[in-house]
């Protein structure tokens, strides 16, 4: 089963490796991993989509914790949740299939961001079955370049935590390399 | 005051309450080395930086203390990778203190330049890379704390040769308390509860304690001892559970697991209950999953929340400090005679006496374990015993009986050769009071063996039993068993053991019959100086019983027995 973590770390450099390490000597598959800051400094979110069981899962978050950056670990696979996916799909068209193409973009509301005369950059946002079939429609006009983010995601409403409130430790003074970036 | 990075971390040291340390020096920690002079260190000066980190390691499980190991950037940095997963693997609090390059020369190959903290990211509980003087004092202060805490583990703090010439103003010892994520104190959902786990222990028939190495880390001996006493319960230990638990407690059966005792593997098969303590069910323990213990439910404690369901699925997983789980569970578990199920394991014990080598005829030919069945009757049991890797490492713990705690010292988990000679080094330096013996093989010897020039430089009273088998014996015994007898590359041509130790100033013996071992163990003993004694043993012996790697726990080779052959097997 495919679950979501959201895993609070100290912005500290090396943090990325730590987590990303983790999972390949643990022999975990990470589908995907984005980092990016939260609304408290110094610490920023990752969003970790992997396929493992129930025992994995509970095995992966205790050895998240063993991590020392690591404040704070959700597994938020059951709970109420928003996830989004973010798409740039870079097209070849012209002429009619232009026209088709601008038709679909509307259907899946999607934006186009880029013109130029041999082809358009789409923008989308949702879930990835909505990107996916998106991409499904636009494959016979040519997709020339793609790039995906990878989920994020959030718990809805106010799912308590089942730790104790996340403290940011002296030091973690926001330097680091997980300002914005994804695996 | 205004102090250098390298007085920094020297201070940091003293005020962990560190007064030993076992390194050796270079380019890239001068700087370190030359501020040592000014602090209340001992430094032992070892020959290989592995050595170093087993000795940092011995002094740990020796003393329960954090024991501490420095070196050099590039070449010393990377010799101490074998000590780091070692600890990693058996739980075992060391700090490793490396120099670096000048942090303006990192990432440029510069001369003697190593990634070493990206090299031990996997081996380490936590690792740092300090550039400036500053960030001394908090990554020692919260290296000791992650090394201690929780599971204990190696910590490595690499220190750029800038950040140790560097220098600051007021170090504020106190805004370095470490602040760590909290340990599993707090339940989780899912998680099973103290009130489970009595209930199980009350209704088994059956039950058995398996005891493994976190009885020592938590200091919980005597709350299981007592555990095991008012369920009227029999113990088996792991290897590294040795001496948690005395051999001697009449509840305590023995060593489980594929060179366990043969009636300790055949009760786990037919408990109904496991109570599992501190122990992490390794491959080595459990032969094959699918048919381990397969009519007993299992109870699992164990402070590392990732150990628990992960070899084996258990119906209640405690993750928790084991002594607290222990007190809390005693009061109610109720008083019972469980003298069925005890003399059941006796019955099984069966043949088991006769097929020990201790009860073969003495022929005159020297075995192993009449060397080290003497050796635990000469010392008393009171020696603190450090083996190597190998058969006479299984050996050891199969004949010499352990009753006190942290009384055996073996590299479990990892399986490391050359291990033994360095940490009963560091074992010697923790607890200079203590009879230290090494058990170690004619192969494993000599991995290490340049350290015998730490003990004569340090003056040290190590005794040195080498169970010389000329052969790499473990290897050779599964290519006798599994491979058809073709010894590839396992006979060793040896050097004169004893001579070789004179060399170094170390007083030395050969002994090749059996009525010698005593004089020549009595000599040893009654000298404070270290000795080394060259037991040539017999060669092609094997440790019984044995499960073959991911057999069934229950079937197990046997040393032929000289009577019959019974159908326990
Ligand atoms: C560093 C290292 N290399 C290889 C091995 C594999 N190995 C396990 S036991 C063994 C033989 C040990 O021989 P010896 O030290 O003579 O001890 P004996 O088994 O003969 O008692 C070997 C090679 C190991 N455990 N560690
Ligand atoms: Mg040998």
């Amino acid at each position: 089963m495919v679950h979501t973590f959201a895993v609070y770390v100290e912005n500290k450099p090396g943090v990325l490796n730590r987590v990303a390490s983790l999972f390949r000597r643990r022999a975990f598959n990470i589908e995907s991993l984005t980092v990016g800051h939260t609304e408290t400094p110094g610490v920023s979110r990752m969003t970790v989509v992997v396929d493992t069981d129930e025992y994995g899962a509970r095995r992966l978050e205790a050895h998240l914790y063993k991590l020392v950056p690591v404040r704070r670990v959700e597994d938020i696979t059951t709970a109420p949740s928003i996830s989004r996916d973010l798409a740039l799909i870079k097209v070849a068209a012209t002429g009619e299939a232009r026209t088709q193409v601008m038709q679909l973009v509307d259907v899946y509301r999607a934006r186009i961001v880029d013109v130029s005369p041999e082809s358009l950059v789409i923008e989308t946002t949702g879930t990835e079955d909505k990107i996916d079939s998106l991409l499904e429609v636009l494959r016979p006009y040519g997709v020339i370049e793609m790039v995906r983010t990878g989920r994020v995601a959030m718990a809805r409403g106010n799912v308590p935590s089942r730790r104790a409130q996340m403290r940011v430790r002296s030091g973690s003074d926001g330097r680091g390399d997980v300002s914005d970036c994804s695996v | 005051m205004t102090l250098t990075g390298a007085q920094i971390l020297w201070e940091a040291l003293v005020r962990e309450g560190v007064t030993d340390v076992f390194g050796y020096p270079g380019g890239a920690i001068l700087p370190a080395y030359d501020a040592m002079l000014g602090y209340p260190i001992r430094h032992i000066l070892v020959r290989h930086e592995q050595g170093a980190t087993h000795m940092a390691d011995g002094y740990a499980r020796a003393s329960g203390k954090v024991g501490v190991a420095i070196a050099t950037s590039g070449p010393g940095a990377t010799n101490m990778v074998t000590g780091i997963a070692t600890a990693m693997m058996d739980s075992s609090p060391i700090v490793c203190i490396t120099g670096q390059v000048g942090s303006k020369l990192i990432g440029s190959d510069a001369f003697q330049e190593t990634d070493i903290t990206g090299i031990t990211l996997p081996i380490t509980k936590h690792n740092y890379l300090v550039t400036r003087a500053d960030d001394v004092a908090p990554a020692v202060r919260e290296a000791f704390a992650v090394a201690r805490s929780g599971r204990p583990g190696p910590v490595l703090v690499d220190i750029t040769k800038d950040a140790q010439q560097g220098t600051c103003e007021n170090v504020d010892w106190d805004a370095a308390e470490p602040h760590l994520t909290e340990t599993y104190d707090d339940a989780l959902p899912g998680d099973g509860t103290a009130a489970e786990a009595i209930e199980f222990i009350n209704q088994a028939e059956r039950p058995l304690i398996l005891a493994g190495h976190g009885v020592m880390l938590s200091g919980a001996e005597r709350e299981i001892a007592a555990l095991a006493e008012r369920g009227h319960m029999p113990i088996a230990v792991t290897l590294l559970g040795i001496g948690g638990v005395a051999a001697s407690h009449p509840l305590n059966l023995g060593m489980m697991g594929m060179h366990g005792e043969a009636w300790v593997n055949h009760a786990i098969q037919e408990a109904d209950l496991l109570i599992a303590l501190g122990m992490r069910f390794d491959d080595r323990v459990t032969g094959n999953l699918k048919t381990y213990a397969p009519t007993a439910r299992k109870i699992h404690v164990d402070i590392d929340r990732a150990e628990l369901n992960k070899n084996v699925r258990v119906d209640v997983a405690i993750a928790k400090d084991l002594r607290t789980a222990l007190q809390e569970w005693i009061p109610a578990v109720a008083q019972r005679d469980r003298g069925a199920w005890l003399a059941r394991i006796d019955a099984i014990k069966g043949d088991a006496a006769v097929r020990d080598i201790q009860n073969l005829p003495d022929n005159g030919h020297l075995y192993a374990a009449h060397v080290i069945n003497d050796l635990w009757r000469l010392t008393s049991g009171n020696a603190v015993v450090v083996s190597d890797v190998g058969q006479h490492q299984m050996w050891e713990a199969q004949y010499y009986k352990h009753d006190r705690s942290r009384s055996l010292i073996t590299s479990g988990g990892l399986g490391t050769m050359g291990f033994a000679l360095p940490a009963a080094i560091g074992a010697k330096v923790a607890r200079p009071d203590a009879e230290v013996w090494v058990v170690v093989g004619d192969g494993g010897f000599q991995m290490t063996m340049a350290e015998l020039a730490t003990i004569a430089q340090e003056n040290l009273d190590v005794n040195i039993a080498i169970i010389n088998n000329g052969y790499l014996g473990m290897v050779r015994q599964w290519q006798e068993f599994f491979y058809e007898k073709r010894y590839a590359a396992t006979p060793l041509l040896n050097p004169n053991f004893a001579k070789l130790a004179e060399a170094f100033g170390i007083r030395a013996a050969t002994v090749t019959k059996r009525s010698d071992v005593a004089g020549a163990v009595e000599a040893a003993r009654c000298q404070n100086r270290a000795a080394l004694i060259d037991f040539q043993v017999e060669q092609e012996d094997s440790v019984y019983p044995m499960v073959p790697a991911g057999a069934d726990l229950h079937k197990m080779i046997r040393r032929p027995s000289p009577i019959v052959e019974t159908a326990a097997d």
